[in-house]
């Protein structure tokens, strides 16, 4: 059997097929793949290639050229920065190269986790809300009561009651960042609540859990993974500023805001201790902001021009 | 307008009552035995008892909450364990040096961060708007104690313009008072202009491509007019909002600032009591900047309504 492909029109007398009208709008050029989707989005583009040079730099720690971190040296006590040491060595002699570079990995850690576990429990939190009318009243209460504690002061008064770990920072800023996560995923529920196409859903007996996955989560993700990097970015910070103010990481531990507070004594004549861990730091957080940044715009069009 | 504000008054009562209740049950909340957590590691079984019984830990939950929500309606904040002072008169004695740093901080981010946001979105594409907005993402990931440190170590170690460290109370002079904070208050203030700046931006762009603001140039208005007279009233609202809730990153970032510049304000006194485990010291410091927020957030909300008098709930 064979399938002619070419159709023959027999048009009726009189008729002529109309003569190909040259493109009144330019041809959209779509940019395929990730490495356009980089090209046209070039805060995206950087904020991601330093945080890759970053999360390499925290595997690999062992290998570019470090020495153990907690290796104490009191005979090269407050090195300068020179070819044997190439960030100095601190007060009691350790090698801050190898301690900034080992910090990477508490630092990445716990704002890798704090985004992915606050941004899991405000998701939970958010839909309950906004999809159980008797509950929302009593959880918006709780959430505003929670938000009203500003975020530091309450990981620092979580982490006063427990043991130093990195475990308890990340606990500890988690509970402070979930408020944000449930306040925005309860605002997409109430809004995509009221569209017609949920109504249509409901209204043709699709049951609350397929709603939620096939209207309601998709819908959330956007905002939520740009939520995701600023509390990614935040809660770097807050675990440097609990370290640095002694009710973060245990002193054991390299990391940045440890580095620093151990610096802060000798700060006025030793200045190199604090500056390598807080240019770090301050790369670090710059990279997952851009990042953030890149995001909202490429997802969200409509707010790319304002913010 | 009396109504709205006494309704809205009465509207941050609940939210003030969970605050406590956190506040209060981040004791429970903590794993194992509070007054084992709060004795520390090397403190012996009497030393925990007299613990429990000092902030009567062998009570029910219930009751204690209650009789420290009491106390607390009362001006009794508990007492030190360490210092074994009222915790409201410790928070007394330090609470000037954190509120004239935080005060200088807003001031400065306002007088900087809305100009900045305005002539960004009037200039809106050109190279002043995107140094701005560059100037602002930079601005918003530097860490608070990073660009304490710099500005300590430029303006006051290497330059001798201001002072290094230390605070002057405002009682022996305005100027000696004011030199200390300038740099911490900027120091501070750092995250927070950025994020003042790109707000005001986004919400006058909003603003300048209504038809009013075309009423205004046609009628040949003087762009300063139209800019901080015409359109910024009309952006104000999103712009207090912010500022409003802002005032956490101030008050978290007074913290760490204080520690910088070794002011001994709230923040030296909770950095003393985490290093001592001083709890009802930490409770007392985390429930009154709490309050301040929620007031701070209410005074907000009253500010709207004189700034936008189509509000009206």
């Amino acid at each position: 059997m064979t399938v002619s492909t070419t159709r023959t029109v027999t048009l009726p007398p009189g008729l002529v097929i109309a003569p190909q009208l040259p493109d009144l709008l330019r041809p959209v050029k779509i940019r395929r793949g990730v490495l356009g989707f980089l090209r046209g989005h070039p805060t995206v583009a950087i904020g991601s290639a330093l945080l890759l040079c970053l999360v390499l730099v925290a595997i690999f720690a062992p290998y570019l050229g470090t020495v153990d971190p907690t290796a104490l040296a009191p005979a090269k006590r407050t090195r300068a920065p020179s070819a044997d040491f190439w960030f100095g060595t601190d007060m009691l002699g350790r090698d801050i190269y190898s301690r900034v570079l080992y910090g990477t990995r508490v630092s990445l850690t716990v704002g890798l986790s704090v985004a992915v576990l606050a941004s899991l429990a405000g998701l939970a939190v958010g839909l309950v809300s906004g999809f159980v009318r008797w509950a929302d009243g009593i959880l918006m209460r709780f959430i505003d009561g929670l938000m009203s504690i500003p975020p530091i002061l309450l990981a620092v008064a979580l982490m006063a009651l427990t043991r130093g770990s990195v475990g308890n920072v990340i606990l500890a800023i988690t509970v402070a960042e979930i408020p944000r996560v449930t306040r925005l995923v309860r605002g997409v529920v109430l809004s995509l609540r009221e569209q017609p196409y949920v109504d249509a859903a409901t209204a043709s007996g699709t049951r609350t859990p397929m709603i939620i996955m096939r209207h309601i989560l998709p819908n959330t993700l956007a905002p939520m993974l740009v939520q995701a990097t600023y509390i990614c970015a935040s809660a770097m910070i807050v675990e440097s500023i609990l370290s640095f103010i002694g009710a973060g990481t245990p002193p054991t531990i390299p990391s940045w805001g440890n580095i620093m507070a151990e610096g802060r004594a000798l700060w006025q004549v030793k200045p190199f201790i604090v500056f390598f861990p807080a240019a770090f730091l301050s790369v670090t957080v710059l990279a997952v902001n851009l990042l953030g940044d890149g995001l909202r715009d490429a997802l969200d069009p409509r707010m790319a021009k304002s913010l | 307008m009396v109504s709205y504000i006494l309704r809205r008054i009465v509207a941050t009562l609940p939210v003030m009552a969970i605050v406590a209740l956190f506040v209060f049950s981040l004791l429970y909340i903590a794993p194992g035995d509070p007054a084992v957590v709060i004795a520390g590691d090397q403190a012996s079984p009497a030393d925990v008892e007299r613990i429990r019984q000092t902030l009567g830990l062998d009570r029910p939950f219930l009751v204690q909450f209650g009789s420290w929500l009491w106390h607390i309606l009362h001006g009794d904040l508990g007492t030190s364990i360490f210092t074994s002072l009222p915790v409201s008169t410790l928070i007394a004695q330090r609470i000037e040096p954190t509120l004239s740093l935080m005060a200088i901080a807003l001031s400065l981010t306002v007088l900087i961060a809305v100009p900045l946001g305005v002539v960004a979105a009037w200039k809106a594409g050109s190279w002043i708007d995107r140094s701005i907005m560059a100037f602002a993402v930079f601005a918003f990931s530097l860490p608070v104690f990073v660009i304490g440190y710099v500005l300590a170590y430029v303006f006051a170690l290497k330059l001798e313009w201001l002072p290094v460290q230390g605070y002057t109370p405002i009682a022996e002079g305005v100027w000696p008072w004011l030199q200390n904070l300038i740099l911490p208050a900027v120091a501070l203030g750092d995250v927070y202009i950025a994020l003042i700046a790109r707000i005001t931006r986004a919400s006058m762009l909003e603003v300048l491509q209504q038809d009013y603001i075309r009423t205004a140039r046609a009628k040949g208005l003087g762009m300063r007019d139209i800019l901080f007279v015409h359109a910024l009233k009309n952006a104000a609202v999103p712009i207090v909002t912010v500022i409003g809730i802002g005032i956490a990153l101030l008050i978290g970032g007074a913290v760490v600032t204080e520690s910088v510049f070794a002011i001994p304000g709230l923040g030296r006194l909770t950095i003393d009591a985490i290093l001592r485990r001083d709890y009802p010291v930490i409770q007392g410091i985390v429930l009154v900047f709490s309050f301040l927020y929620v007031l701070i957030n209410l005074m907000v909300d009253v500010i709207y309504t004189l700034v936008d008098p189509r509000i009206r709930y």
